[in-house]
Formats: C-alpha cells, sequence, structure tokens
C-alpha cells in the first residue's frame, strides 16, 4: 500500500467502473451461468431444463471417454512442459554463455513467441503430412510409418511437438533474463572455487533460478492444459474420433458440436477448479518466494 | 570459463534452425504451386508463384459467401489486435490507479474481484460467454469480438505492480504543487509509464491478433472473419480435396504470422521487459 | 604460499582500448601487495586477469613458477575476496565455506576441521548454520574471508573487500585483515582506491594510473620519495601541495615569493614544487619567510588544516591548535622536506641529501581521528 493515497470518495469508483462492468458482464455472469449449468440437463428440444444435482459431475468424471482423455491431458501437459523448459533452459544457459553474437541469437530464438498456436499447427501439420511432410519422409527411413491424424500415438506425437516448440520462446526469455540476474560476482566465485561448469550449474546456478523454474512450470502446465486449443484443433480439424484431445476441447466439442450443456458446464467447472490449484500454488510461490537479498 | 565456445554456439546454432527453420520452409513452400508441393513435398527453394499465390490469398473473393477476401480477414485481425491493446491498457491503468492510489471503503473486494478473474482462463467460460453475446446481439461485431477479452486482470496486475514501485515522494510534490487525483494521473504518472505502457501494448496487440477460439465461435458471418479463423477455414476446405491447396494454407500462415513477428523483432526489449516485469 | 611475477602484461579489449598496459610487477612470497589508484586505473582488471576472471591478452602471469594464463581459476590455486562479498546465497554460513573444498574432493573430517578453524579465527562460529542474508554486511565479509582460508591458496586476491562496509568497520577489518596475512604468511594481492587503506595494509604498493605503474615502494618510499607528481598528490592526506616555481641561482622562486635554498637544488629553471601540508611550519626567528594569506580553516580536532594561498596558489598547511590564525600567516619549510619534480613530465627530480627519511606517515585527513 502506498503511503500517501488519495481520499476522494467517488473517483476511485468511477476509474474502476469500466473495468468491474466488463468483468461483471463477461466474467462472473457467464461463470455463475457455467455453475449453474452444469446442475441441469437440458431437454433437447429446449422445453427448458431438469435440475440433476451432481448427475452431470458424476457422469463425466466415471466416463471412460473422459477418463482417458483425463489422462491424455495430464501426460500430455507433463510432457510438454517437461521438453518446453529444459529446451528453453537450455538454450538460455548457451545464450548467456556466448558474449558475440548474443543479441542476435535472442532475436532468432524469441520469434516464434509471436507465432499462434493454429498457426503453428498449421506449419506443424505441413511437416507431419503423410504426403508432403519431411519428418514423416525421415522417420520412414527407420521404419516408423507415421500417419497424423489416423494413428492417436502419431497424433499425440505431432501435438506435443508442436506445442513443445510454440512455448519455447517463452521459456527462453524468462530463464534468460533469470539467469542474468544472477550477480555476476557470485557466479565468478564459483568459477573460483568449482572447476567443472556442470558442477556450478547444478550446486549454483539451478538453485538460483528456482523461483522462475517455479513460476514457468505453472505457467507452462496452464498454457498445456488451455492455450494449445489452437493446435489441438487444427491438428484434429474437426474428426475427434479416435484421436487424442484434452479436457477443454472436451468441453468445447460436448457444448458447441455435440450440444450438451450440462455435461460441458460441469467440466468447464472441474477445470476451473483445476485452474484455481494451479494458480493459487503459483502465488503461493511467488509471494513467499525465497528472497536472496 | 573460455573452453566449450564452440559447442554453446553449435547447440545454439541448432536452436534457431529448430525454431526459424518451418517459418522459413512454411515461406519458400508458399511460393510453389500446390501440385508442385505435392508432388515434391515441402521445399527449401524459391518458387516463382510468389505474387500470384499471396495475390489470391489477399484479394480473392472466397469463402461461402464469396465475398471475403484475405485482406478483410487481416483487416479484422487488426481491429482485433488494436482494439484489444488499447481497450487493455486504458481499463487497466484506470483500475490499477483506483486500487494503488486511493484509499477506501471497498479498496480489498475490488481488489480481489479482479484478482479472480486470474483464476478462469477464456476457454472454461465460452459456452456461456456465447450465450450472453448472443443475448446482447453483440454476435458478429467488432465489440463482441474484443469486451470478453478485456474480461481478465492481467493488465491491472502489470499496472499495479509498476505503480507501486513510483516513488510516494513524487505523489507528495504533487500534491504540495496542488495537483488533485486527475491532474497527477495525467501529468504525471501516465507519463512516467510510457515505456511500461508501450511493453504492455505490444503484448496485449499480440495476443489479439492471436486470439484463435472467441473468433472462431462467435463470427458466423465472414465479413469479421480474422486471419486465424482464415485457417482453420482453408484447413476445413482441406478435408475430402484432391490436392489440398497447400500454398495458399501456407500464404495464409505467412500473412497471419508477420505483424506479430515484426513488432516483437522491432520492439524486442520492450517486449522481453514487459513479459519479464509483468508476471513476477 | 608463492611467489607471482607479472610480466608484460596488458588488457586490449575490443576497439583498441588499453585498459592495462604492459605491467611488470614481482611479488614474493609472502608478500603483501597492494594495487591503488584512482577509477579506471585497471588496478581490477589486473587483479582480475590474475583469478582468471578475464583473459590476458598479452605477456603471462605465473604463480610459483608456472605460467597460468591459459589455466581454469578453480585450478590456478587462487581465493578471492570479492567487494559485494558473492556468498551463495541459497547455502548455509558452513556450507559456503565448504563448497570450494567439497569440488575439490576434500575428506569430510579435513573439510569439518578446516572450516571450525576458519569460524574460529575470524570469529562467526555462531553463524554457521545462518544464510547469507541474515548476515549484517561486517559478518558477512568475514564469510567471504573464511571461504577464502579455508583453500588454503597460495595466493589471497582482495577486490576492495572493505569497500562497503561504514568507515569505523573499515578501520577495524584493515587491522583483522592485515593480522591474518601476517599469520597465514599467504601470499596476497589487495585492490583498493583508498590510499589509507594502501598504506597501512602494504609491505610494497603499486600506484596505478591510466593502466601504467606510477611507482612501486614501500610505504615509506611512496610517501617520502613520490616518484611522480601523480604519485604526490595520490598518497598522504591531506594531498601533498604542488606548485609552480622556479630555481634560480640559490633561490627558489614561487611567484613573487622567494626563499633562500641553501641545498644543492639538483636542476634550475621551472620546476613543479611538492610540499606537504605537515611540512610546513610556522615562520619563527631566522627562518625563511612565506607569507600565507589564510582563506578558511578546518578544525580537525588535534589539529588544524588551514586552506589559503601562497603567492595566488592554493596552499594548505597543517597549524597547531595553540598557533593564532590571523588573515596572514608566516610559513617555513625545510629545503629537505621540499620535493621537485619536472615540470613537463611530472617525474621526480632526484637530489643528494633528500628528503630525510624516516618517521612516521603522517596523515591528517578526517580519517585519522579513526585510527
Amino acid at each position: 500500500m502506498k503511503r500517501v493515497q488519495f481520499n476522494s470518495r467517488f473517483i476511485p469508483y468511477l476509474l474502476l467502473l469500466p473495468q468491474f462492468a466488463i468483468i461483471s458482464i463477461f466474467f462472473y455472469w457467464p461463470s455463475a451461468q457455467a455453475i449453474h449449468s452444469s446442475f441441469f440437463i437440458e431437454d433437447p428440444f429446449g422445453f427448458g431444463s431438469a435440475f440433476v444435482g451432481l448427475d452431470n459431475y458424476t457422469d463425466a468424471l466415471t466416463a471412460p471417454e473422459y477418463q482417458k482423455i483425463a489422462r491424455f491431458t495430464v501426460a500430455y501437459s507433463l510432457i510438454v512442459t517437461f521438453l518446453t523448459l529444459s529446451l528453453g533452459l537450455l538454450l538460455a544457459l548457451k545464450a548467456d554463455a556466448v558474449i558475440r553474437g548474443q543479441s542476435t541469437y535472442k532475436t532468432l530464438l524469441i520469434v516464434v513467441y509471436a507465432i499462434a498456436p493454429p498457426v503453428a499447427g498449421l506449419i506443424g501439420m505441413m511437416f507431419f503430412d503423410q504426403h508432403i511432410g519431411p519428418f514423416v519422409h525421415f522417420v520412414a527411413l527407420f521404419g516408423w510409418d507415421m500417419k497424423v491424424g489416423i494413428n492417436y500415438f502419431d497424433t499425440a506425437f505431432a501435438m506435443i511437438a508442436v506445442a513443445v516448440w510454440n512455448q519455447i520462446p517463452y521459456n527462453f526469455i524468462f530463464f534468460l533474463s533469470g539467469l542474468q540476474g544472477i550477480p555476476a560476482s557470485i557466479r565468478e566465485a564459483a568459477a573460483i572455487d568449482c572447476k567443472s561448469g556442470t558442477r556450478r550449474f547444478w550446486t549454483v546456478i539451478l538453485p538460483l533460478l528456482t523461483p522462475t523454474a517455479f513460476f514457468l512450470l505453472v505457467i507452462n502446465m496452464t498454457y498445456s492444459l488451455f492455450d494449445t486449443f489452437g493446435v489441438i484443433d487444427v491438428i484434429v480439424k474437426d474428426k475427434p474420433a479416435n484421436n487424442p484431445i484434452t479436457l477443454v476441447y472436451k468441453v468445447y466439442l460436448d457444448g458447441f458440436r455435440g450440444n450438451d450443456l450440462g455435461s460441458s458446464s460441469a467440466q468447464s467447472v472441474i477445470l476451473m477448479v483445476i485452474v484455481l490449484a494451479l494458480t493459487l500454488i503459483q502465488f503461493r510461490f511467488i509471494e513467499r518466494r525465497v528472497h536472496y537479498g | 570459463m573460455y573452453r566449450t565456445k564452440f559447442f554453446d554456439h553449435l547447440i545454439l546454432i541448432a536452436g534457431v534452425i529448430l525454431m526459424l527453420g518451418p517459418l522459413v520452409v512454411a515461406f519458400t513452400t508458399s511460393t510453389h504451386t500446390a501440385a508442385e508441393i505435392h508432388s515434391n513435398g515441402l521445399m527449401l527453394s524459391i518458387g516463382g508463384h510468389l505474387e500470384e499465390t499471396y495475390g489470391k490469398v489477399l484479394f480473392r473473393k472466397g469463402g461461402f459467401t464469396g465475398e471475403v477476401t484475405g485482406m478483410t480477414m487481416a483487416v479484422n485481425s487488426l481491429i482485433l489486435g488494436l482494439g484489444f491493446a488499447i481497450g487493455k491498457i486504458v481499463l487497466s491503468m484506470l483500475a490499477a490507479y483506483a486500487i494503488v492510489y486511493f484509499r477506501f471503503r471497498f479498496a480489498t473486494l475490488a481488489f480481489w474481484l479482479i484478482f479472480t478473474t486470474l483464476l478462469l482462463p477464456l476457454e472454461v467460460r465460452i459456452m456461456p460467454s456465447y450465450k450472453v453475446m448472443s443475448e446482447l446481439g453483440l454476435l458478429n461485431s467488432h465489440v463482441g469480438l474484443i469486451l470478453p477479452l478485456l474480461a481478465s486482470a492481467t493488465g491491472t496486475f502489470f499496472f499495479r505492480q509498476f505503480f507501486k514501485s513510483v516513488p510516494d515522494e513524487l505523489l507528495e510534490a504533487a500534491r504540495i504543487d496542488g495537483a488533485g487525483p486527475v491532474k497527477f494521473f495525467i501529468d504525471v504518472l501516465v507519463p512516467l509509464s510510457r515505456t511500461m505502457i508501450a511493453a504492455v501494448f505490444i503484448i496485449m496487440f499480440v495476443y489479439g491478433w492471436n486470439q484463435y477460439l472467441w473468433p472462431m465461435l462467435m463470427t458466423t458471418d465472414e465479413s469479421f472473419y480474422t486471419l486465424m479463423r482464415g485457417i482453420k477455414q482453408i484447413l476445413q476446405v482441406w478435408v475430402g480435396s484432391q490436392i489440398p491447396d497447400y500454398n495458399e494454407a501456407f500464404a495464409m500462415a505467412v500473412l497471419a504470422m508477420l505483424p506479430p513477428v515484426v513488432v516483437v523483432v522491432i520492439f524486442q526489449s520492450w517486449f522481453i521487459k514487459g513479459l519479464t516485469e509483468s508476471d513476477k | 604460499m608463492a611467489s607471482i611475477l607479472i610480466d608484460q602484461v596488458s588488457k586490449i579489449y575490443d576497439g583498441g582500448v588499453h585498459a592495462v598496459k604492459a605491467i611488470d610487477i614481482a611479488i614474493e612470497d609472502g608478500e603483501f601487495i597492494v594495487l591503488v589508484g584512482p577509477s579506471g586505473c585497471g588496478k581490477s582488471t589486473l587483479l582480475r586477469m590474475v583469478a582468471g576472471l578475464e583473459a590476458i591478452s598479452q605477456g603471462t602471469v605465473s604463480i610459483g613458477g608456472r605460467v597460468i594464463n591459459n589455466v581454469e581459476p578453480a585450478e590456478r590455486d587462487i581465493a578471492m575476496v570479492f567487494q559485494n562479498y558473492a556468498l551463495y546465497p541459497h547455502m548455509s554460513v558452513y556450507d559456503n565455506l565448504a563448497y570450494g573444498l567439497r569440488n575439490r574432493k576434500t575428506p569430510k573430517a579435513e573439510i569439518e576441521a578446516r572450516v571450525t578453524e576458519a569460524a574460529r579465527m575470524l570469529e562467526i562460529e555462531p553463524y554457521l548454520k545462518r544464510k547469507p542474508r541474515a548476515l549484517s554486511g561486517g559478518q558477512r565479509q568475514r564469510v567471504a574471508m573464511g571461504r577464502a582460508i579455508v583453500r588454503k591458496p597460495a595466493v589471497f586476491l582482495f577486490d576492495e573487500p572493505l569497500s562497503n562496509l561504514d568507515a569505523k568497520l573499515r578501520v577495524t577489518m584493515r587491522g583483522e585483515i592485515r593480522k591474518l596475512q601476517r599469520r597465514l604468511a599467504t601470499t596476497a594481492i589487495y585492490v583498493t582506491h583508498d590510499q589509507l587503506e594502501a598504506m597501512t595494509l602494504a609491505d610494497r604498493l603499486v600506484v596505478l594510473n591510466g593502466g601504467t605503474i606510477e611507482q612501486i615502494g614501500t610505504p615509506l618510499e611512496v610517501y617520502h620519495r613520490p616518484a611522480s607528481t601523480f604519485v604526490a598528490s595520490f598518497i598522504g592526506a591531506p594531498a601533498m601541495n604542488l606548485l609552480d616555481g622556479a630555481i634560480e641561482g640559490d633561490r627558489l622562486v614561487i611567484g613573487d615569493v622567494s626563499m633562500a635554498f641553501g641545498a644543492q637544488p639538483g636542476t634550475t629553471g621551472s620546476v613543479t614544487v611538492g610540499v606537504r601540508a605537515e611540512d610546513l611550519t610556522l615562520a619563527g626567528e631566522g627562518d625563511q619567510r612565506l607569507p600565507f594569506k589564510v582563506d578558511y580553516v578546518e578544525e580537525l580536532g588535534a589539529h588544524r588544516l588551514v586552506h589559503g594561498h601562497l603567492s595566488s596558489q592554493a596552499l594548505t598547511a597543517v597549524v597547531p591548535v595553540e598557533a593564532e590564525i590571523t588573515e596572514e600567516l608566516q610559513l617555513t619549510v625545510a629545503p629537505e622536506r621540499i620535493h621537485f619534480f619536472a615540470k613537463e613530465t611530472g617525474r621526480r627530480i632526484e637530489r643528494p641529501g633528500s628528503p630525510v627519511e624516516g618517521g612516521a606517515v603522517r596523515s591528517y585527513a578526517r580519517e585519522a581521528s579513526f585510527a
């Protein structure tokens, strides 16, 4: 809190009005509706809805289809997060280490941040396309007959690859910034205390990067859960049958394609709870972040 | 300290190839005809059809109504990007100013209400949001494209953090100089925030331009399609065609990525500053 | 425990900037060498080249007879104390001290022994389990020194370690560093911009300016026989008075004042005249008189610094507290205590029989009140 503040009566409310108007109409109202609809089943002919308590939730959670999708979502999130964090960190470490050309490398490596997930997905589709995709031709040399869009595993592979590729720049930027925030004298002291660069990394640099790493961990999980919608939609091309999809995509499918408002809303609420948990963890860790003075 | 420089560069170059390679290939491939691509796969060379393909994508009237051109979609994307960025900045600066610089009864409540919007991304409330827009008659409009996206706290938190770092002495000096809240905001705070505004603008513009799910859902009228929607459309046409229009798809992808990439590269330092300082 | 040879060492940055220009220093085993000079003189760069934190552009550095130009810092058998301590924030004090030893596969018992001994020497035993952020500046400084001690290196390197401490603490720590180095008899290179620190710590000083050495010598040598006007004004506080003058015949002329010179001047014509403030005294009967116009007085308690003009050139003199200050004072100075420097180059002009050596190095500036 600022030490000195204005005491005006009306102005703060005036200032907050636009933001609150928008938030109420476009956030709280729809969210409340989502929660509300999750307890109802809508008559398919639009003649009203019936209260079913937690049925939508139990139906969704116990459905094998949902569980399969949930398992894929968890695996997908973990794999994407792990890969994109590692690659982002690796590139950041190397970019930090070189002196000549650092800013060029930096510019070239952050470009992909600006690429939208669906565009990434489109380009990915080309690379993994059965007819024209160079990656497909390459792995065919090893006997892997890749059929993205048909084979579950192949499609999952493509989705993961594209999602990882799209997110590397974000992690790269943050890791690089974190690295450059470590005081030079500490790194020099470590150079005098420890011969091996690898050992220096594990014992000094990585521990000092943990605040950044935790933050990115949560961000990446959120990214894999939600922001990759565009990737999945493009790769799956409206043919979700037998293709891997994530939970958020199923919300969209059931809601917009399947017209099952109740189930879709219940799934939305389940996702809300997950996001809530993730964000709370993030804030706890950031507020309680060890300040290394 | 000195060694392994060679390997460092090697890894970095590999990284650059991995990151930019697909983009380069997307562009070069777009300059060939679809038939060439179908038989030869993705190509690194530059074909002769650059103007033809891009001209078609930009200016040919297509879609179901036969009215929409790539140019129209680009304009819509631009409106979305700019509108969202400007709207975000205005809303969040005002809200952050209120929260940080004013002592009023519901300050804590206001803060938490705004904070909770961080918890739920749009994807989780698309259906009811769609219903609300439909009831308000805002489907298929630019306003409808932009407004729901503004309902989140990201910008507000960013400016809140920045305002908190502004020295108290500035406000005290301004008060002694006779500046009220409005004057202080306009004459002192806004000029001070110039770099932050630029940084937020860039991030929000890219975010708005790259929006996919929401525009896809709420625009059925093709004249409101954004470039992202156009990409989906191209892919929908693909299914079932003999030789998909690879070249046009790539051309559209290149068009769709060009403005954000240019903005990010040119304003790199602001953009990075905005990213790394907003979330910490 | 090793000698160090710095042989024609230069540091040249991209763009041709010579931060260090062909420096030669031979340091004996166990010596405490202080590199002193103003900001940008190259002293830190030189230290960092010895440490391996900067590449050596030209020349060689040898420790214990071994050329270490291309040796990694961790393998040079050196330890360094940084200006901002550079303690590992995520490790306890114990781990900070033990880290270097662990990396060298020192047996656990040995680590334990060395760490406890260093902790005892530096009186940081109570803090062993704490993290650096829970310590004060002075405590952190001692931990930083502890980290260097436990390694038992051949050379200690100090990079302005006391600059971040408050004045009083600086004085105490200065003494402790000196005692420690004496006790351990480890060769040490110490960088500072503070001439008082340099004078009190060094076995020998290296005065650097603009990347080159102005003078190497013991504190007394540097004080009594400064090799150039730069050294003369840098060492000692208040700075030596430097005046434009001339030798005419057997008189020293400064502006419109002249005094009989008696002793052999060693030169004629224009010279830069150097006189320390503490060598000026109030003229008594029979002394040569230098009329001094007083501008203002600084009271230091034990002495006074009187600032004024001698024939329109600025001059500072130390005057005892009992003396009466009037608008004009008559000062005198013994000829042996006058220094001459060449006007164009600023280099010292040697004279037979001067200066009179011996006596303590006297410093009348404010820091003296803490000594």
